[in-house]
């Protein structure tokens, strides 16, 4: 793993792959207000989604960062295509234990919601959910709502390098409020990058390779937008601990599975 | 300046004012065409500066997070960051991504100009 954890003034050279598909109307979501969710699992802790806005690095708190996470499949023979249909189909099964992705039954499309159940410290449940904000058959990007930890991008792609399949996990966020902020400071960067080099190393699995994601970090913008730090009204992780704490049953249950 | 698809040109519409028209696609591999023209539109002293869309081909989400990048270096030298002619397909986009509360969106470069008082 190579890391650069020192915040710079310029966002880290980009390595772009050499054919990017063609996007059109279709690859790209409707125009969202507040997002709703369709059918979740009665099992599911199902807050902070419903009626949401979308949040991105123009509405977060804390510093700008551009994150970058990538496999390559030395030795598999799969194309970027059959990388990317895999991963929209079976997202959820690649993340770590203990985090639950809860999606269409149909896989990734553009204008889909899912709700998710995330393992936070202290054995709570955050509660949160994501927009398929564009799609197209090597990439996907995800746009998180209010609430959720971070106002972000993440963009899910697939390319080929010297005829090798390459994974990449891209992610452009800010902190959503004070709270999370301070969070990322003392641990949260740490769990995000664990959480993500995890989820590449199973989708390597997956395709029969045994490998360790890499990981590029840059601060993009130092500074925190203090106008939003009233954000933090919406903090997912508040209110899905006053939630478990006032709901004695949850206290027992436990959302691992993906 | 050109790179794959990416072309950018760079003019000074007054003193205070300059405008990147963009042809062909903006993707995360346009970085480096449409950075060099910000520095290039900086250069001339711009207070303003107005992103031309007019002869934009696609724009995917690496393209959308570029312009993050970009707005970024705006604010930081202080100065404002306009979009023109923009098809309703991607002012679409730009509203999804809730870009435009920080991109004002006009029809034309002097319909920015004049709502910038340039």
């Amino acid at each position: 793993m190579t890391a650069n954890t020192t915040p710079t003034e310029d966002v880290v050279p980009t390595e772009t792959p050499s054919s990017t598909p063609r996007s059109s109307e279709a690859n790209w979501s409707k125009p969202v207000d507040r997002l709703a969710l369709g059918t979740v699992p009665t099992r599911a802790m199902n807050l902070n989604v419903e009626g949401r806005r979308l949040v991105g690095p123009v509405q977060g708190f804390g510093q700008l960062w551009q994150k970058r996470y990538r496999v390559r499949l030395e030795g598999a023979e799969a194309t970027p295509e059959q990388v990317i249909s895999t991963w929209k189909s079976e997202f959820g099964t690649f993340w770590p234990k203990g985090n639950s992705f809860y999606g269409p039954l149909t896989g990734i499309a553009p204008g889909d919601v899912a709700l998710l159940n995330l393992a936070a410290p202290g054995g709570q449940t955050l509660s949160t959910g994501v927009l398929v904000i564009y799609a197209d058959d090597e990439s996907f990007t995800f746009m998180t709502p209010e609430g959720h930890m971070f106002a972000a991008w993440i963009t899910f792609s697939a390319f080929l390098d010297d005829l090798t399949p390459v994974v990449q996990i891209e992610v452009l966020l800010r902190a959503n409020d004070p709270l999370y902020e301070v969070s990322m400071a003392l641990f949260g960067h740490r769990q995000e990058n664990a959480f993500w080099m995890a989820t590449l190393h199973n989708l390597a699995t997956r395709f029969g390779v045994e490998a360790t994601a890499t990981l590029e970090q840059t601060c993009v913008d130092r500074k925190r937008q203090w106008k939003n730090a009233r954000n933090i009204r919406h903090n997912a992780a508040i209110r899905s601990a006053a939630w478990t704490a006032t709901h004695p049953r949850h206290w027992f249950r436990h959302t691992g599975e993906a | 300046m050109t790179t794959g698809t990416t072309t950018v040109e760079v003019r000074q519409l007054s003193p205070g004012a300059s405008a990147i028209e963009i042809s062909g696609d903006v993707t995360a591999a346009s970085e480096g065409p449409l950075m060099d023209a910000y520095a290039s539109a900086s250069g001339t002293g711009a207070k303003v500066i107005i992103l031309d869309f007019g002869r934009l081909d696609y724009m995917n989400s690496g393209g959308i997070g570029l312009l993050v990048t970009l707005l970024v270096r705006v604010q930081r030298q202080g100065q404002r960051l306009m979009a023109v002619a923009l098809s309703e397909h991607y002012r679409q986009i730009l509203a999804l991504t809730r870009l435009d509360e920080a991109i004002a969106i006009h029809a034309t470069a002097a319909d920015a100009l004049a709502a910038a008082g340039s």
